[in-house]
C-alpha cells in the first residue's frame, strides 16, 4: 500500500512547472513553447531557469502543435502547454495527425482541467480533453492526483517516454497526499486502500475525495478500496480486472464528463474481462458554470459525498 | 544539372506520376504535375541532401505541407535515388511504402513528416527552422503549400511566428495554380492581394513561373541570400502543366488518368 499523508494545499500546476524544470536541468534537449498564459500553467519556473530554451508563441495553439511536432523530429523534446480545453480540443487535428500520427515525441500540459477552474465558468473548464483524446493512437494521457505526483508524471513523461503525452492538471490549491516519491510508474495504477466491499478507481484531484470517501464508507461498515488510475491511457488492465475480482463493484470518480473519459476505459475494461455491476462520478453531460470550486464539485456531484451515495447504491446490486 | 538536364528530368518524372497514379486507379493528377518542375529543382539543383543517408543530419529538410500531392514527391525521390522506381506503382495499394498521403510510419526513406491535413506542415517546417537557429546549424527548410490551403487559419497563426523569429533558413513556396476542388481560389474564397497578405505578415515575397525551370532555380538562389525574414515563393504554376490535354483544368485535381488518357497524352508531354 502506498503511503498518504495531508501534506497541505498546493496547486498541481506548480507540480508541473517544478518537473519542467528539474527534466530541463537534466536534459538541454528539453524546450518548452508559451502560450500566453505561460505562469498560470506554470510554465514560467522553466522559462525563467532556461531562457534560452523558452518560446513565446502567443496565442496560436495549433501552430504551437505544429512547431513542437518539428522541433521533436530534430531531437528535441518539446513542452507546450496551455488551458486544457485548447490543448487538448483547439488543436485535436493537429495533435491528430502532426503529433500523434507522426508518434513524435511531445508533452502538452492541459492545465485548468475539472470543474475546480470555478469562476472562470464553463468556457474555460476543461471537461472533455481526456475523451477527445483518448481515441488516438500512439497518445498517454496522465492525469495525476496531486501537485507532487504532477511533478512525477511531468518528469517521467520528459525521461521515460517516446511518444505523444497529455498531462492533465488543475488550477485551484488543493490537497497534497503522495509522500511516497519513489514508486510512480507510468501505466501503473496505484492501491492507496485496501478493501473488500467496493473498489473506487479514481483520477486527478478526485483520489483524494476517494480517500475522504472511503473514510466515511468504513464509518457505515463499508471496505472500500482505492486505485489512483494516474495514467488514463495506457490503461493498467489487470489492476482493474483484479479490482473487480476482489471486490465486485467498482465506482470510478473524475473532474471529466461521464461520456468517454476514466469510466468509459475502466468500463471497457470490466465489460470484456469480469462483468461487474459499476458505476460513474463525473460530469452528467452538461456545461459547467461560474463557482467555487468546491461548490461546483458538490452541485455536479463529483466530491466525498456524490462517491458515498454512488458506492452504497451499487453494492445493493452485487 | 543544368537547366536543360532539369528539363528533361521534370519529363521523366511526370511521365512516372502519371503512370503511378494511374496504376493506384485514384489520385492527385493535376496538382502534382503542376510541381513537376519545383520538385525537380528541389532534389537535382536545390537541396543539399545525400538520397544514399536519408537521416543526414545536416541535409535540408523539405516538408510538404499539401500531402495530396505527394505522388510528385514520390516519384522525384526515386528518380533521385531513395528507392527503386519500380515501387512507384505500388502507390495507394495495401502494403505498400507509398501512402495515399505521406506516412512515415511504412518507412519510406526521404519523408520528413506524414501530413495531409492542410494548415499543418507550415508549423512544423517552422519548429525545424527554429532548432536549426538554436543549435547554429547551416541547414535549411523549405515547404510546399497549396494556394487553397492558405484559407486554413493555422497557416496564418505560422506566417506570424516565423517573422516573429526571423527565419532566414526557411523558405516556403505556394503552388499558385489559382484552383481547388470547388474550382478557382479566387470564385470559392479570395486569396488576392496574396503578396501583400505575406508581406504584411513580415515575409520576403518572390514570384516566378512555376513551370519555368530557369525562374525557379533563380528564386530559389535568391531566396538563400535573404537575411533575417522567412521567405516565400508565389509560384505561378498550372494545374496538370507538361500534359497539355488537361492543363489549367481543375476538374484534374483528385481525378486518375484511364489507359486512353495514357496513351492520348504519352506522346503530347512537353
Ligand atoms: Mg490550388
Amino acid at each position: 500500500m502506498e503511503k498518504v499523508d495531508f501534506i497541505g494545499n498546493i496547486s498541481t500546476k506548480q507540480g508541473f512547472g517544478e518537473g519542467l524544470k528539474i527534466a530541463g536541468a537534466h536534459n538541454p534537449n528539453v524546450i518548452a513553447l508559451g502560450s500566453d498564459i505561460t505562469s498560470s500553467v506554470g510554465m514560467d519556473i522553466f522559462a525563467n531557469a532556461f531562457p534560452n530554451r523558452f518560446y513565446s508563441l502567443g496565442i496560436a495553439e495549433q501552430n504551437a502543435v505544429g512547431i513542437a511536432t518539428g522541433m521533436a523530429l530534430n531531437g528535441k523534446i518539446p513542452i507546450f502547454s496551455t488551458y486544457g480545453v485548447f490543448a487538448a480540443m483547439r488543436t485535436l487535428d493537429h495533435i491528430r495527425i502532426s503529433l500523434c500520427y507522426n508518434n513524435v515525441h511531445v508533452i502538452i500540459g492541459g492545465a485548468h482541467a475539472g470543474i475546480s477552474v470555478g469562476p472562470d465558468g464553463a468556457t474555460h473548464q476543461a471537461l472533455e480533453d481526456i475523451a477527445a483524446l483518448r481515441a488516438l493512437p500512439n497518445i498517454t494521457i496522465l492525469s495525476p492526483c496531486d501537485a507532487t505526483q504532477t511533478r512525477l508524471a511531468t518528469i517521467a513523461a520528459i525521461e521515460k517516454l517516446n511518444g505523444p503525452v497529455y498531462i492533465r492538471f488543475g488550477r485551484e490549491p488543493m490537497p497534497n497526499f503522495t509522500i511516497d516519491t519513489q514508486n510512480f510508474e507510468i501505466g501503473k495504477a496505484q492501491t492507496l486502500r485496501q478493501g473488500n466491499d467496493i473498489c473506487i478507481i479514481a483520477t486527478g484531484h478526485l483520489v483524494w475525495e476517494s480517500i475522504l470517501a472511503a473514510e466515511e464508507l468504513a464509518k457505515q461498515g463499508v471496505s472500500a478500496m482505492i486505485l489512483n488510475m494516474h495514467t488514463i491511457k495506457p490503461i493498467d488492465k489487470n489492476a482493474i480486472i483484479e479490482a473487480a475480482k476482489q471486490t465486485g463493484a467498482i465506482i470510478t470518480a473524475e473532474e471529466h464528463q461521464i461520456t468517454g473519459g476514466l469510466g468509459s476505459a475502466v468500463a471497457e475494461v470490466i465489460v470484456k474481462h469480469h462483468p461487474t455491476p459499476m458505476d460513474f462520478v463525473g460530469m452528467p453531460n452538461s456545461f459547467g458554470e461560474s463557482g467555487k470550486a468546491l461548490e461546483l464539485m458538490e452541485k455536479y456531484g463529483m466530491n466525498a459525498q456524490a462517491i458515498v451515495q454512488k458506492a452504497l447504491s451499487i453494492i445493493k446490486r452485487k | 544539372m543544368n537547366i536543360n538536364e532539369l528539363k528533361h528530368k521534370a519529363k521523366e518524372i511526370r511521365l512516372d506520376v502519371i503512370r503511378s497514379i494511374h496504376a493506384a486507379g485514384s489520385g492527385h493528377t493535376g496538382g502534382s504535375l503542376g510541381l513537376a518542375d519545383v520538385f525537380t529543382a528541389l532534389y537535382f539543383s536545390i537541396l543539399n541532401h545525400k538520397p544514399d543517408q536519408p537521416n543526414w543530419p545536416d541535409r535540408d529538410r523539405l516538408i510538404l505541407s499539401i500531402g495530396h500531392v505527394v505522388p510528385v514527391h514520390y516519384a522525384t525521390l526515386a528518380h533521385a535515388g531513395y528507392f527503386p522506381k519500380n515501387e512507384l506503382i505500388t502507390l495507394r495499394k495495401l502494403g505498400s511504402r507509398l501512402q495515399g498521403h505521406p506516412g512515415r510510419d511504412h518507412g519510406l526513406p526521404g519523408l520528413e513528416l506524414s501530413a495531409g491535413s492542410l494548415g499543418q506542415g507550415l508549423s512544423v517546417a517552422i519548429g525545424m527552422a527554429l532548432i536549426a537557429k538554436l543549435d547554429k546549424k547551416n541547414w535549411c527548410t523549405f515547404c510546399i503549400l497549396g494556394d487553397g490551403e492558405l484559407q486554413e487559419g493555422s497557416v496564418w497563426e505560422a506566417a506570424m511566428s516565423a517573422a516573429h523569429y526571423k527565419l532566414d533558413n526557411l523558405i516556403a513556396l505556394v503552388d499558385r495554380n489559382k484552383v481547388q476542388i470547388d474550382g478557382d481560389t479566387e470564385s470559392v474564397m479570395k486569396l488576392e492581394p496574396l503578396k501583400k497578405k505575406w508581406e504584411s505578415f513580415g515575409w520576403h515575397v518572390l514570384e516566378c513561373d512555376g513551370n519555368n525551370m530557369q525562374e525557379i532555380v533563380d528564386s530559389y538562389t535568391s531566396a538563400k541570400k535573404i537575411k533575417n525574414k522567412p521567405i516565400v515563393i508565389i509560384a505561378h504554376t498550372k494545374m496538370g502543366a507538361g500534359v497539355p490535354e488537361i492543363e489549367g483544368n481543375y476538374q484534374w485535381h483528385g481525378k486518375a488518368p484511364s489507359d486512353k488518357d495514357i496513351e492520348n497524352w504519352k506522346n503530347n508531354l512537353k
